[in-house]
């Protein structure tokens, strides 16, 4: 159905975009040269590593169908699995194969040029992640089957699509194959209610988000007779618009439905209750791909196409970005759910990512780059040990879970300990020069206020950071005990804390449904914390090899640099 | 010159082993990797410093990069090694020692429940050191510098459960953060003036003559420097945690005063010369630091029981003569004490673990006494140690001491006059803590067998007469010893035999350094005095103690109590500054600190309070956040319309 859709939609582009000549008479490779309009010569090189996903995707379904009902369980991740470490072959082959061969278009649709290539990477890297730490959670939980992977491809697929968009029309295509997927995967969960109360939260919000993109489309083709941002920026740049409201109109839009997915403030409110209510590994990886193809939409059609409108959006993403930082940090602090505190963090997260985008230089959308490479590795790895730690049924996602875990598993406290700390920003950690790279493109453009106010978002969201690593680190004996906040040892900021987190247990009311809770006065009884679980908490071989995998990367991620020259050379759009 | 990696890579190797490994791999396999690997440290030392030696004298300076940590326009931070002779001397004797007294440590921390972390933190601390003194720029060394600070408190603290061992190991860190902060105030002086932190862009230039630096700027620099070194080298004033140092094992002592540590501050200080060297000031600072620290502990060492006291305030006083000599100029003369040093006071060290262990844990040394018969080994080598740290020629301590107070009377005779006075007292409080341990009437017998099967340190022994170590703790007594006796060889004034001069002098050139030359009478009359010196002490110390070992007139209190400085520091900090902290701690800290953290905290709970109303559940009002702020940028923009 998806591919239907993809290729009747280049179809119909190609064929209807503007005859045989751009709106300026430029001719477009391929279509005049055949009497059959649709003719249009494709170098699938060029859109190799989207290819390798989808047709694994199909073949995965194709597989699945032939073989009796569950007489391979472990068949579909492993498959799963080498689909993406195809598609990041193929990657990196493009890689060098951009470099010798230049960049080109598809019919001025997909771009073919470092950028693409570069999400072609981390995308395939996610799926790959994802693919490994996701079996062992869906076996646990009863949903193994060939769907789940079957999305997780066709959700990459989407957003390598949007990282490759030329025009906004493919752009919005690669977000609905992402999202859609993404619903359907925010529900996987059939036995909890959460699961479904995600999904369906997310796509309602989704489609609206979705509506308002289209406007925005919408209202930008109005403005520049194309909806290609090779036109769009060339349309602005020779020609001053005298009423140029319909196209900040349109830009207002695209930056409010893309802003959705990134999960930017003011459109983050449906994070939280999706992150908690999606199955764990999944949210790692929609956090993970929905962040980046979202922000290299972003970043191709701000930076891309509406270079020339600078001075107009970069306030507004100034904005964004201060309110998501903060409301993400400050929030965060406020949450006893670790997924819904992770769900608050990556928001944070993405506001730092949108203080690279702000700066609008190539050394601002390189540190933006480096974070998103980096972050998918911290935030898979994060979900993956809350997946661990959860037990079955989901049963335990509150901060007391997580109490006591490095006497109960001290490999995996580690390895939480190392993605915290890369959350935090700790040096020597990838985390620590992501941040360091946007904030100094920031400083370079002058925006000294944005710099303070992020390394600010930063001291604040250490303290929950480090509350879980507190966490883990205490002894067993006290875990039955009183909280922290009764300890003398916990100081003000941590009363303050747990008294702030008191009042938000039941933020967004999730539990309640689709019913708001209706008071919070009752939430603020005594401070105890819930045992941990007794049972030892059992780490499959693919789930350790992941972490290892994350931890290793962000750590010599923060160690050397050539993963920020490699996002250097990946800014060169067409 | 690959072989440079392994240098660093072994020791760390051996830590990551032991980081996930030690209670695997338990006793005694984890101290056999630690030593093996510190030993492959050695050997790769020695390969890397053979192979310089086949350079010329001046191409010996070697860069060896490592990784890039930011490279961001004008802030290029990149780590990387330098091998020259400076860092090859020091990693060659921290390898070197710190090999043996890895070895050592096999033995005797036999039995400890906490082998493997022991051992973890032996090798962490090596490969810190190595960091320190291989790093090619300041910021690296600071890295190290760090490592070596932690590694110090994860050791003196090594016995956490005993409260004073866990006060030693905080009094030891937070005493090295004061000297921190000066490295720290002198790496943002450096990068505001030097744009860089690598030895190559800073010194190089200096040493070179192709840059000079103003007084002021020289003299701050060296100063804040000076600073990092006396808090790690434990000089006047913030040498008080040393002593405290000894409730880590013995082993521990010995590697933080004699292989590593300590000496960094040394070495900071030589490392720095082409700074020094536009800052007379700074180096007259140095010099008398150094000489009046090397005073101060002299004396107060004559007064104390403990054996390791003892050991630990010659170690504050030798790394005053060592700062001495840097001060005057003779950076040469500085370092050749240093690795004489690192022999004989490892050494002293492991012997006077010996004799710990031999005795069940009992180190004051009023209860010992006539151990010559039971423990022939370390009897020897003891001796050996003592006379060379007693300046008595031929040993050691003899030769090095010699050019230090040779430099320290070129500089300025009363510099001199400490130095030769500090050198009577050395062989003074040496001699009395030989007779007291070794010599005289047995004191500690009913002692012995009344502890015998209480908890030695090391895991329990029976009681008994008190017997020779195993070999595995012998061995390195006797290399020590034998290093001790002739290891001055290496830089012996005459016959050409200044190896260790020539090697080093492409680090310190004639014009950073300048050469003096003091008259060969006079050198002859300044080693005559000093001997003379030290033979007084000698006689004066065994002839009073070897009789008795209660001379209270030869003990004031006030020694004992080291010039009760300690003492009117605790109650400085107690009394009026106690009650200044406590203040600030109730006043400014509670009141305005706390008070602006809980507001920031409230601020957070109360902007969350609000924040939530808009996390209501409903997706419609989720919809309508979006739309509010869908409608905000288009107001916004609406504003900017047409410009």
């Amino acid at each position: 159905m998806i591919q239907s859709v993809l290729f009747a939609g280049v179809g119909h582009l190609a064929q209807s975009g503007s005859g045989c000549l751009g709106p300026n008479g430029t001719s477009i490779t391929g279509l005049c040269t055949s009497d059959n309009s649709l003719h249009m010569p494709v170098a699938y090189r060029s859109i190799l590593p989207m290819l390798v996903l989808f047709i694994g995707a199909l073949v995965l379904l194709l597989v699945s169908a032939l073989l009796s009902k569950r007489s391979r369980p472990g068949l579909y991740p492993v498959l799963s699995t080498a689909v993406g470490l195809a598609a990041l072959v193929a990657s990196v082959w493009e890689w060098y194969d951009v470099g010798n061969r230049g960049v080109s278009t598809i019919g001025g649709q997909i771009f073919y040029d470092r950028f693409s290539v570069f999400f072609g990477v981390v995308v395939s890297v996610t799926v790959v992640l994802a693919s490994l730490v996701s079996d062992s959670y869906l076996r646990r939980e009863g949903l193994d089957g060939v769907e789940a992977y079957a999305l997780i491809l066709l959700a990459g697929t989407g957003a390598v699509l949007m990282a490759e968009a030329a025009g906004l029309i493919m752009l919005f295509l690669g977000l609905e194959i992402m999202s859609i997927a993404l619903y359907v995967m925010a529900a996987y969960h059939r036995r909890r209610t959460e699961s479904g109360e995600a999904g369906f939260k997310y796509f309602i919000l989704g489609s609206f988000s979705s509506a308002i993109f289209l406007y925005g489309v919408a209202l930008t083709y109005g403005a520049t007779g194309s909806t290609r941002f090779q036109d769009i920026a060339g349309y602005l740049a020779r020609n001053t618009l005298v009423h140029d409201g319909v196209l900040l109109a349109g830009m207002a839009l695209l930056i409010v439905g893309l802003g959705f997915k990134v999960a930017a403030v003011p459109f983050h409110f449906w994070t939280p209750d999706v992150y908690q209510g999606s199955p764990t590994p999944f949210t790692g990886y929609m956090a993970a791909l929905a962040k980046a193809a979202g922000f290299a939409g972003l970043l191709r059609t701000l930076t891309g196409a509406l270079s020339s409108q600078q001075a107009n959006w970069r306030p507004v993403i100034w904005l964004i970005a201060v309110l998501t930082l903060l409301i993400g940090s400050v929030m965060a602090i406020a949450q006893r759910d670790l997924k819904r505190m992770m769900a608050y963090s990556s928001i944070s997260q993405a506001g730092y990512v949108l203080v690279g985008l702000q700066a609008g230089s190539a050394a601002g959308t390189a540190g933006s780059l480096f974070y998103l490479f980096t972050y998918a590795f911290v935030i898979v790895g994060t979900f993956a040990v809350l997946g661990l730690i959860q037990g079955p049924g989901e049963a335990r996602n509150d901060l007391g879970a997580i109490r006591g875990l490095a006497r109960r598993r001290p490999g995996l406290a580690m390895a939480m300990l190392v993605f915290l700390l890369a959350q935090a920003g700790v040096p020597l950690t990838s985390g620590f020069l992501a941040k360091f790279y946007v904030i100094e493109a920031s400083v370079q453009r002058g925006q000294y206020p944005l710099a303070i106010i992020a390394m600010l978002a930063a001291a604040i969201a250490a303290f929950f950071y480090l509350r879980i690593a507190l966490l883990m680190y205490a002894g067993e004996g006290e875990a039955a005990g009183p909280a922290p906040a009764l300890e003398p040892a916990g100081g003000g900021a941590e009363a303050a804390g747990e008294a702030a987190g008191e009042a938000f247990v039941a933020d967004g009311a999730l539990t309640a449904g689709l019913q708001p809770v209706p008071s919070l006065d009752g939430a603020t009884a005594t401070l105890t914390w819930e045992p941990p679980p007794e049972e030892r908490i059992a780490i499959p071989p693919a789930v350790a090899a992941t972490l290892a995998i994350c931890v290793v990367f962000t750590i010599a991620a923060g160690v050397s640099s050539p993963i920020i020259d490699f996002a250097r050379h990946a800014t060169a759009m067409i | 010159m690959d072989a440079a990696y392994a240098i660093l890579a072994l020791p760390l190797l051996g830590t990551a082993i032991l980081l996930f490994g030690g209670r695997r791999t338990g006793d005694p396999a984890s101290g056999w990797i630690a030593t093996a690997m510190a030993v492959g440290s050695f050997v790769a030392t020695v390969v890397v410093w053979a192979s310089l030696l086949g350079h010329s004298a001046a191409s010996r300076t070697v860069h060896k990069g490592l990784f890039t940590w930011i490279p961001v326009g004008s802030l290029h931070v990149s780590f990387g090694l330098q091998l020259d002779p400076l860092s090859l001397t020091w990693a060659l004797f921290s390898s070197g020692v710190g090999s043996l007294i890895t070895l050592y440590s096999i033995g005797y921390m036999k039995g400890d429940s906490s082998y493997g972390r022991f051992f973890f933190y032996m090798n962490l601390f090596l490969f810190s050191m190595l960091v320190l003194v291989l790093a090619d720029s300041y910021l690296f060394s600071f890295v190290g510098w760090e490592g070596v600070g932690y590694c110090s408190y994860g050791l003196i603290g090594f016995w956490f459960e005993r409260n004073s061992a866990a006060v030693a190991a905080k009094k030891a860190f937070v005493t090295n953060r004061i000297g921190d902060f000066g490295f720290m105030i002198a790496l943002f002086m450096m990068f505001g003036h030097f744009h860089s932190f690598n030895y190559s862009t800073v010194l190089a230039p200096l040493a070179s003559g192709r840059l000079t630096l103003a007084g002021a700027t020289a003299t701050g620099l060296a100063l804040m420097l000076f600073l990092g070194a006396v808090g790690k080298s434990a000089q006047i004033p913030l040498y008080m945690w040393l002593p405290d140092a000894m409730e880590g094992p013995t082993p521990v002592s010995a590697l933080i005063h004699a292989a590593t540590m300590v000496t960094a501050g040394v070495y900071l200080v030589a490392r720095s010369a082409p700074i020094l060297h536009f800052s007379p000031s700074a180096q007259w600072v140095v010099a008398s630091i150094g000489a009046a620290t090397a005073l101060l502990a002299a004396t107060i060492a004559c007064g104390q029981d403990d054996i390791k006291r003892v050991l630990a305030y010659s170690t504050i006083s030798q790394l005053g003569y060592m700062f001495l000599g840097e001060g005057s100029g003779d950076y040469g003369a500085g370092i050749f004490h240093t690795v004489m040093h690192a022999f004989f006071k490892a050494l002293l060290f492991l012997g006077a673990g010996a004799v710990i262990h031999a005795l069940h844990d009992e180190q004051d040394m009023k209860k010992m006494g006539g151990l010559w018969k039971y423990l022939p080994v370390s009897s020897w080598t003891f001796l050996a140690g003592f006379l060379a740290l007693s300046a008595i020629p031929p040993f050691d301590g003899f030769w090095s001491k010699d050019a230090i107070l040779a430099a320290a009377w070129h500089k300025s005779p009363a510099l001199w006059a400490v130095g030769v006075v500090t050198a009577a007292l050395t062989a003074y409080y040496m001699s009395r803590q030989f007779v007291l341990v070794f010599g005289g009437k047995a004191r500690w017998v009913d002692r012995a067998a009344e502890h015998g099967a209480a908890g030695h340190e090391a895991g329990g022994h029976a009681g008994g007469r008190p017997h020779e170590a195993p070999p595995v703790m012998t061995v390195p007594l006797v290399i020590l010893a034998v290093g001790s006796t002739v290891g001055w060889l290496m830089n012996a004034p005459f016959a050409g035999l200044n190896f260790l001069e020539r090697w080093l002098a492409p680090v310190f050139p004639a014009r950073i350094a300048p050469s003096f030359a003091v008259a060969t009478g006079t050198k002859w009359a300044i080693g005559t005095v000093a001997t003379a010196f030290a033979i007084l002490g000698l006689v004066a110390g065994l002839s009073a103690w070897r009789r008795t070992a209660e001379r209270p007139a030869l003990e004031p209190a006030v020694l004992a109590h080291a010039w009760y400085i300690d003492e009117t520091v605790s109650a400085a900090a107690s009394g009026p500054l106690a009650r200044l902290a406590s203040g600030v701690s109730f006043g400014v800290d509670a009141g305005l600190v706390d008070g602006l953290v809980n507001g920031v905290g409230r601020l957070a709970a109360q902007s969350g309070r609000q924040l939530r109303r808009f996390q209501t559940g409903y997706v419609r009002n989720y919809a309508l956040g979006i739309g509010i702020g869908a409608a905000a940028i288009l107001a916004y923009l609406a504003t900017r319309m047409g410009g």
